[in-house]
């Protein structure tokens, strides 16, 4: 089915929105039903090797005291929404070498004028 | 070679402070974006290459006529063969100061790569965890916050053009399309590799008005001609219209911040001091600051389009950018090749 990049996605969304930490199996489980009709089983050997993927990215941790491990997010989503949010909004010092925004260059003093410019012209 | 290490120090001292403040200020720069984004690059390049070689050429000026037989000359001090006491604690100072600063600029554009490559490596892990690719745009991928954001990322493995919910929700298909070809022309155009550069000449001399006022420079001429890859496939108002929507997403504060912030600098820009009593009379309607009076050129030209700078215009500016990376070069090649 998907890439294991895909894979790595589905598997944080499902932690992300589960309340409580989930098993290799239980996220199997939800990711045979969503991706249920395309006749292909998923293993969960499969599963396995995202989650450790995902845990040596230090996005996922394991809780070890039970059989089998239960696995949690160590971050929420809104967390890394906002991380990356601010870097693409440059509130990040030194980040126009990274990335180009569309608005680059301008200040938000001068986004404004030019708000004030076009509605004017629109008024008048 | 006194005389060509003189020369350099003078051309480098021209390069490091009188020309790039001249430059900066020139409005011209805005009707041939590429051109004067050609300058800037000659500016950044016969200026280091001066600013070393007056140390160098001075520094080895006892061993020889010229640069290049004075080199073998140092070779030769090197391998063990008598001649140093020639060079005094001086000359070996002006060697060093020559060296340090090369191996200084090269290791500093070494660094400043390997920390946006690794930064942009980490924005692409937060991507690929929370976009997906775009439905209807090809090479794009969406993020799902409702602040409007536009932005591409470039690589080595794939370049990235990011855009948020938001966005796609606040702009028709024409704002759409203005800003994927805006981004799409910084990548086509590779500009990070320009902006990396300029970015570590500044992060490498950041005391010289050269460095910083070259990178300022830079990232508004690459705008502008993004922004004329955009004018190709929509219009300026889809333009301008876009440009304001994404703005509008930009600024967290609250709206009276800005108020007072545009009204301050209305008051700086107005000689008469009518613009702070107008804003101080109705704080919500501040008068609209004329175009002629933004300092964003790139704001500027798409407001009131400017012609391009004529043929002969920019055949002399091209012809400016060779001659002074030529002039150094010769400078310090030429009196040993015509020996």
């Amino acid at each position: 089915m998907a890439t294991l990049g895909d894979l790595e996605r589905s598997v944080m969304d499902l932690l992300w929105d589960g309340a409580e930490a989930q098993t290799a199996n239980d996220l199997r489980d939800k990711l045979a039903q969503a991706h249920g009709n395309d006749g292909k089983e998923l293993a969960v050997t499969t599963v396995l090797t995202v989650l450790a993927r995902l845990e040596k990215k230090q996005l996922v941790t394991r809780e070890r005291d039970t059989r089998p491990h239960r696995y949690r997010a160590v971050t929420s989503r809104e967390e890394h929404t906002v991380e990356l949010m601010n870097e693409a909004m440059g509130n990040v010092m030194d980040r126009e070498a990274v990335l180009a925004r569309f608005i680059g260059g301008i200040s938000p003093v001068e986004l404004a004028s030019l708000r004030r410019i076009l509605d004017d012209g629109a008024n008048a | 070679m006194l005389t060509a290490s003189y020369l350099l120090l003078g051309l480098a001292i021209i390069l490091a402070w009188p020309a790039p403040i001249v430059l900066s200020r020139a409005h011209w720069t805005s009707r041939s974006p590429f051109t004067a984004l050609l300058l800037w690059q000659a500016i950044a390049l016969a200026g280091g290459l001066s600013m070393i070689g007056a140390f160098l050429v001075w520094g080895l000026s006892p061993l020889g006529d010229n640069l290049l037989s004075a080199l073998s000359g140092f070779r030769g001090i090197l391998a063990g063969e008598p001649g140093a006491a020639l060079l005094t604690v001086v000359h070996v100072f002006a060697l060093s100061t020559a060296l340090l600063l090369g191996a200084h600029l090269v290791f500093t554009l070494l660094l400043t790569a390997y920390k946006v490559t690794r930064q942009r490596a980490r924005h692409r892990r937060l991507l690929a965890l929370l976009s997906g690719p775009s439905a209807s745009i090809p090479g794009t991928v969406v993020v799902e916050h409702q602040a409007p954001v536009a932005y591409c990322l470039p690589g080595f493995n794939g370049s990235l053009t990011v855009l948020s919910r938001g966005l796609l929700d606040s702009l028709d298909e024409e704002g759409l399309r203005g800003v994927v070809a805006h981004e799409r022309a910084h990548l086509d155009q590779r500009h990070d590799l320009l902006v990396l550069a300029f970015e570590s000449w500044n992060q490498a001399l950041p005391w010289l008005p050269t460095s910083r006022l070259a990178r300022l420079a830079v990232q508004e001429l690459i705008e502008m001609l993004a922004d004329d890859a955009a004018l190709e496939q929509v219009s300026r108002d889809d333009l301008l219209r876009s440009l304001v929507a994404v703005s509008s997403g930009m600024d967290p504060s609250p709206v009276g911040a800005v108020e007072a912030r545009l009204g301050d600098a209305v008051e700086t820009d107005r000689p008469h001091g009518t613009g702070a009593r107008e804003s101080a009379a109705g704080p919500g309607r501040a008068a609209a600051v004329p175009p002629s009076q933004l300092s964003s050129l790139r704001l500027r030209r798409l407001l009131s389009p400017v012609g391009e700078l004529p043929a002969s215009g920019r055949a002399t500016v091209m012809a400016t950018a060779v001659l002074l990376v030529l002039v150094p070069t010769l400078a310090l090649v030429a009196p040993g090749l015509l020996n």
